[in-house]
C-alpha cells in the first residue's frame, strides 16, 4: 500500500468521524428533549414520531438530494451532510426516551409525586437515570446506522470514507471501495462495543 | 384546634361517574382512621385527596385547617408520608438514599439525615449496617415494606397515609408488619389513614373504621361498635370473618 493511499484514509477517516460526531450529538441534542416532551404531551405524538418515522422511510441517497435545493439548510458539502445524519438519526433516539420514560415504574412515579418532588425532579432522579439504559440502546442504534450512511455524504459533497467508495465504483476499482469500506465498518464495530459497554454499565 | 384531616362534603367525579359522594369526616392525631370497602368503594380516592393527588370537583378536604386546593402542592404532599401496595421504591437508590429522599429534597445537612435513617430503619426493624447499603432488588417483600414505612416517616410527616400496604405479603409476614404498626402508631402519636379491604386488619389496626359503599360514606364506628353494626355492608364483611375450617 503507497503512503499516498494510506495518509489519505487517515484524513477520510477524521473527516468521517467528525460528520459523526457532530450529526449524533446534535442528534441526542434534539431528540432526547423531544422524546421527553412527549412524554408529557400525548397529543403531540404521532406529530413528532411520525416526521420522524417519515424521515427514516426517505431512502438516504434521496434525502441528501432532497436537501441540496433548501435554502439556509441545504446546499452542497458538510452542512447539508450532517443535517440529513441528523434526521436520520433522530426516530431511534427520540422512540427510545418515550418507551425508557414511559416504562418507569407506575408505582414508582406515583410515590415519586406523592413525596412531594417537582417535575423537575422528577425527571432528573428517577425517569432519566431509569430510563438511561433504554435511552442509550437508542443512541448506540443511531449512532452505527449513522456511521454507515455518513459514507453517503460524499455523493453531495460531504466528504468522509464514502469519497472511496463513490470513486471506486466509478472506476471498478475495488481497492478503493474496500479503502472505503473497510475503515467504516470497523468504526461502526468499534463504536457499537464501546455503546454497548457503557449500556450495560447502566443496570 | 383543628384536626389533622378533615373532609368536607368531598366528592370526586369523573365525568358522570361519581366516585366519592359527599364525604364528611375528621381524623385527629394519634388516631388511625381505617377506610373499609370492597374494591371500588372510593377508599383509594379518598386517600388521594389528603395529599392532593386528587383534587375534590365539590367540597374540600383539610390538612391541619388549609384546604388542599390552597396549599403549595409540593409543600403538601413533602408533609404527609404515603404507603402503598406496590411500595415504589426507587430501584435505583440505596435502601438509606430512598429514606433519606425526602429530608434530602428539603435539604437537611448529610449527617442529619444519616441519623435519621438509621434510626428509622432501627423503628422499623431494619438493622442499618445490614440493610442501609442494599437496593430494593436485594430485599424480601416484608422488608421491602418496612422500608416503604420508613420512607413515609423520613420528614417526620403529620399525617400518615397508608394504601393497602401489606396487602401483597405473605400472611404470616403481614401480621408481623401489622404488630409494628401498631408499635408505631403508640411510639409517634401521628393521624394515620388506612386503606384497606381486610375486615380483620381493619379490626385489628383502627381506632374508627368508616366503610365505605359506592363512594358514600355507610358507617363510621370503633371496631367494637363495628362488630355489633346491623346495616348490610358491616354484615358483608363481619361474615369474612365467621367461616371456620371444618375439621370433621
Amino acid at each position: 500500500m503507497n503512503s499516498g493511499l494510506a495518509s489519505e484514509i487517515v484524513q477520510l477517516t477524521l473527516e468521517h468521524l467528525t460528520l459523526v460526531l457532530v450529526s449524533m450529538a446534535l442528534a441526542i441534542a434534539i431528540a432526547v428533549p423531544a422524546g421527553v416532551l412527549i412524554t408529557r404531551r400525548a397529543a403531540w405524538r404521532p406529530w413528532v414520531l411520525g416526521f420522524a418515522n417519515v424521515m427514516q422511510t426517505i431512502p438516504s441517497l434521496a434525502l441528501f438530494g432532497f436537501l441540496i435545493p433548501v435554502p439556509l439548510i441545504g446546499g452542497i458539502g458538510k452542512r447539508t451532510a450532517i443535517v440529513a445524519l441528523v434526521l436520520y438519526a433522530l426516530l431511534p433516539i427520540m422512540r427510545n426516551t418515550l418507551v425508557g420514560i414511559l416504562g418507569v415504574d407506575a408505582a414508582v412515579r406515583e410515590s415519586a409525586v406523592a413525596m412531594g418532588m417537582t417535575g423537575r425532579q422528577l425527571l432528573w432522579r428517577v425517569e432519566m437515570p431509569l430510563a438511561a439504559r433504554t435511552i442509550l440502546a437508542g443512541i448506540r442504534v443511531a449512532t452505527v446506522t449513522t456511521i454507515g450512511t455518513a459514507t453517503i455524504a460524499a455523493a453531495i459533497g460531504g466528504g468522509g470514507l464514502g469519497v472511496f467508495i463513490f470513486r471506486g465504483i466509478a472506476s471498478v476499482d475495488t481497492a478503493q471501495i474496500l479503502a472505503g469500506a473497510v475503515p467504516a465498518a470497523c468504526i461502526a464495530l468499534a463504536a457499537d462495543g464501546a455503546l454497548g459497554w457503557v449500556e450495560r454499565r447502566f443496570t | 384546634m383543628s384536626a389533622a384531616v378533615e373532609f368536607r362534603a368531598a366528592s370526586y367525579r369523573i365525568g358522570e361517574r361519581e366516585i366519592l359522594k359527599s364525604l364528611t369526616l375528621t381524623v385527629e392525631a394519634g388516631e388511625t382512621l381505617v377506610l373499609l370497602g370492597r374494591s371500588g368503594s372510593g377508599k383509594t380516592t379518598a386517600l388521594k385527596m389528603v395529599n392532593g393527588l386528587l383534587l375534590p370537583s365539590a367540597g374540600e378536604v383539610l390538612v391541619d385547617g388549609v384546604a388542599t386546593t390552597s396549599w403549595e402542592p409540593v409543600r403538601l404532599k413533602r408533609r404527609i408520608g404515603y404507603v402503598i401496595q406496590e411500595i415504589g421504591l426507587f430501584p435505583h437508590y440505596t435502601v438509606a438514599q430512598n429514606v433519606g429522599l425526602v429530608p434530602q429534597l428539603e435539604n437537611w445537612d448529610a449527617p442529619r439525615i444519616r441519623a435519621r435513617v438509621d434510626t428509622l430503619l432501627r423503628q422499623v426493624g431494619l438493622d442499618p449496617e445490614q440493610y442501609a447499603a442494599r437496593y430494593p432488588a436485594q430485599l424480601s417483600g416484608g422488608q421491602r415494606q418496612r422500608v416503604g414505612v420508613a420512607r413515609a416517616l423520613a420528614a417526620d410527616p403529620s399525617v400518615l397515609l397508608f394504601d393497602e400496604p401489606f396487602g401483597a405479603v405473605d400472611p404470616v409476614t403481614r401480621l408481623d408488619l401489622q404488630k409494628q404498626f401498631l408499635a408505631l402508631r403508640r411510639d409517634l402519636g401521628k393521624a394515620a389513614i388506612f386503606v384497606t379491604h381486610d375486615v380483620r386488619e381493619a379490626l385489628m389496626l383502627a381506632t374508627r373504621i368508616a366503610l365505605l359503599r359506592d363512594g358514600a360514606l355507610e358507617l363510621l364506628a370503633t371496631p367494637r361498635q363495628f362488630l355489633d353494626a346491623a346495616g348490610h355492608e358491616a354484615l358483608a364483611f363481619l361474615a369474612c370473618l365467621d367461616w371456620k375450617v371444618d375439621r370433621q
